[in-house]
């Protein structure tokens, strides 16, 4: 039990003193995070609410690909944005590999089939008269559309919280595309790896502590745009 | 609100600290990192040359990995062979001793395998196999790995069966495992006293100079990977043997002992 007080009372220490360090791999995780969920959702909601609405062969197989994608391993994410970005992949001259860019990349990937998901759920579960509605009342598709999403705009906001929920967690991805570099690259999740290889199993629970708060902070955030 | 909110998001987008400073990239191994040595020894550098130094710790394995594909400047590793094979296969050139450490066998204060005492590592090694007591390694291909697997070649043991436990992990995990399986392994001086108060493990044989563990500095070659910040990397070099340096690596302590030692 002591190691869990100790944890929370450094937890309460580094938020108080705002220690730099940690405030610095706040600033990159939310960072990252918030890109990559801001990406996602640029992809994963025009596409999700297109399979959802359309009816098209192979839309079967698409939305059996896309919850096997919701199953996807981070680290198997990293492996390949790797290859890819490593000087010796295709995009290697780039030099993006270790950079916050590389996490977004992976972060991305990682979070738009969640998002696509959600949207298609909702869509599904929507009244499928509100398309046929506004058509007839002369809307373009492109507005019934915009229409659409404003009416299951609690589902997309659940879709961009499950999304930014996934990210913000993980560490394959941000271990091995960051590369955790102290100041560049270190996020909360890399940095509780680390402390916990270094044996600072407190320090690091802190951290994880400090975590949870943003993510609270955040999700406090979003709550209050929806009550809106 | 909606087009000033977009604003503020692309805003927020592109705004990426400008890099002013140029960015050195050394992999290393965890051990260095986690010992706390490069936070003393990097500033005094990035102040100098007005860079940044961007570490990234991982295993020797993989950190020679990132200079061979050229993810990397420089590295500072620890397996000599290893490290030869890197220089002789035209991925690295200049290579540099920096300093040592050494390795310890740690095992359980009960000591199922009698290895107490042993001075010769490989003789400890024949002990433990014999005994079939818990071995926890490293198995990730470590600087530490590679050492391990030459004692139990010194030894003339292939290590197989239920005593041997590959772990795939960092060195403060596998003394973690290897506290909590009551078995003995195979680490580095530094991390073990970083870990000394959390476990209960114990030093059974240390001093052979099959434990001997030097540290060296390769830079990437150029001629290779074109990008290598040649001028950065080798005033790096430069610097890492430098007497301005060797103080800071001999005069750093943890818990008031000495982790690394310079050779002269």
């Amino acid at each position: 039990m002591g190691y869990l007080f100790e944890s929370l009372s450094t937890a309460l220490g580094m938020i108080l003193h705002l220690n730099r360090e940690v405030l610095s791999a706040v600033g990159t995780s939310l960072y990252t995070s918030l890109v990559a969920t801001l990406l996602s959702t640029i992809i994963g909601v025009p596409f999700g609410a297109c399979v959802g609405l359309g009816r098209f062969p192979g839309r079967r197989l698409i939305l059996t690909l896309l919850n096997t994608l919701m199953a996807l391993p981070t680290v198997v994410v990293g492996l390949v944005l790797f290859g890819l970005f490593s000087r010796q992949g295709p995009l290697g001259s780039l030099g993006l590999l270790f950079t916050p860019w590389a996490m977004i990349a992976g972060q991305t990937v990682l979070a738009t089939p969640i998002v696509a998901n959600f949207v298609l759920t909702a869509v599904n579960g929507s009244d499928p008269r509100i398309m046929d509605t506004v058509l007839t009342l002369g809307a373009s598709r492109f507005q019934a559309g915009v229409q659409l999403l404003k009416e299951i705009r609690f589902g997309v906001m659940a879709a961009l919280i499950a999304g930014f929920g996934r990210v913000i967690a993980e560490v394959g991805v941000a271990m091995m595309l960051g590369g955790n570099i102290r100041g560049v690259t270190r996020t909360m999740t890399t940095a509780i790896a680390l402390e916990t290889s270094k044996g600072e199993f407190a320090f690091g629970l802190s951290l994880g502590i400090v975590l949870l708060s943003v993510a609270l902070i955040v999700n406090l955030f979003l709550n209050f745009l929806q009550q809106r | 609100m909606f087009r000033s909110s977009i604003l503020c998001l692309l805003l927020f987008l592109f705004a990426t600290p400008a890099f002013a400073t140029e960015h050195l990239r050394l992999a290393t191994t965890t051990s260095t990192e986690n010992s706390g040595l490069l936070r003393e020894l990097l500033p005094p550098f990035e102040t100098a040359n007005n860079c940044q130094v961007d570490v990234i710790a991982v295993g020797t394995g993989k950190a020679i990995k990132l200079g061979e594909t050229g993810d990397v400047d420089v590295i500072l590793v620890h397996a000599r062979s290893k490290e030869d094979k890197f220089v002789a296969e035209g991925y690295g050139v200049d290579r540099r001793d920096v300093m040592y450490n050494d390795f310890v066998i740690l095992g359980p204060a009960n000591d199922p395998a009698g290895i107490s005492g042993t001075q010769v590592a490989a003789a400890a090694f024949k002990k433990i196999a014999m005994a079939g007591a818990t071995f926890v390694s490293r198995g990730d291909d470590s600087g530490t790995n590679t050492r391990e697997k030459q004692l139990w070649k010194a030894a003339g043991i292939v290590p197989q069966g239920d005593w041997y436990l590959e772990a795939g992990r960092g060195m403060g995990e596998v003394l973690t495992m290897a506290d909590e399986r009551r078995g003995y392994t195979l680490s580095d001086r530094g991390t073990f006293l970083a870990y000394r108060d959390k476990i209960e493990l114990k030093v059974m044989t240390e001093g052979d100079k099959q434990l001997f563990n030097p540290y060296g500095v390769i830079m990437v070659n150029p001629v290779k990977q074109p990008h290598v910040k040649v001028k950065l990397a080798q005033k790096f070099l430069d610097f890492l043997t430098s007497p301005t340096a060797k103080k800071l690596i001999t005069g750093y302590r943890r818990g008031g002992e000495q982790l690394f030692y310079v050779a002269d």
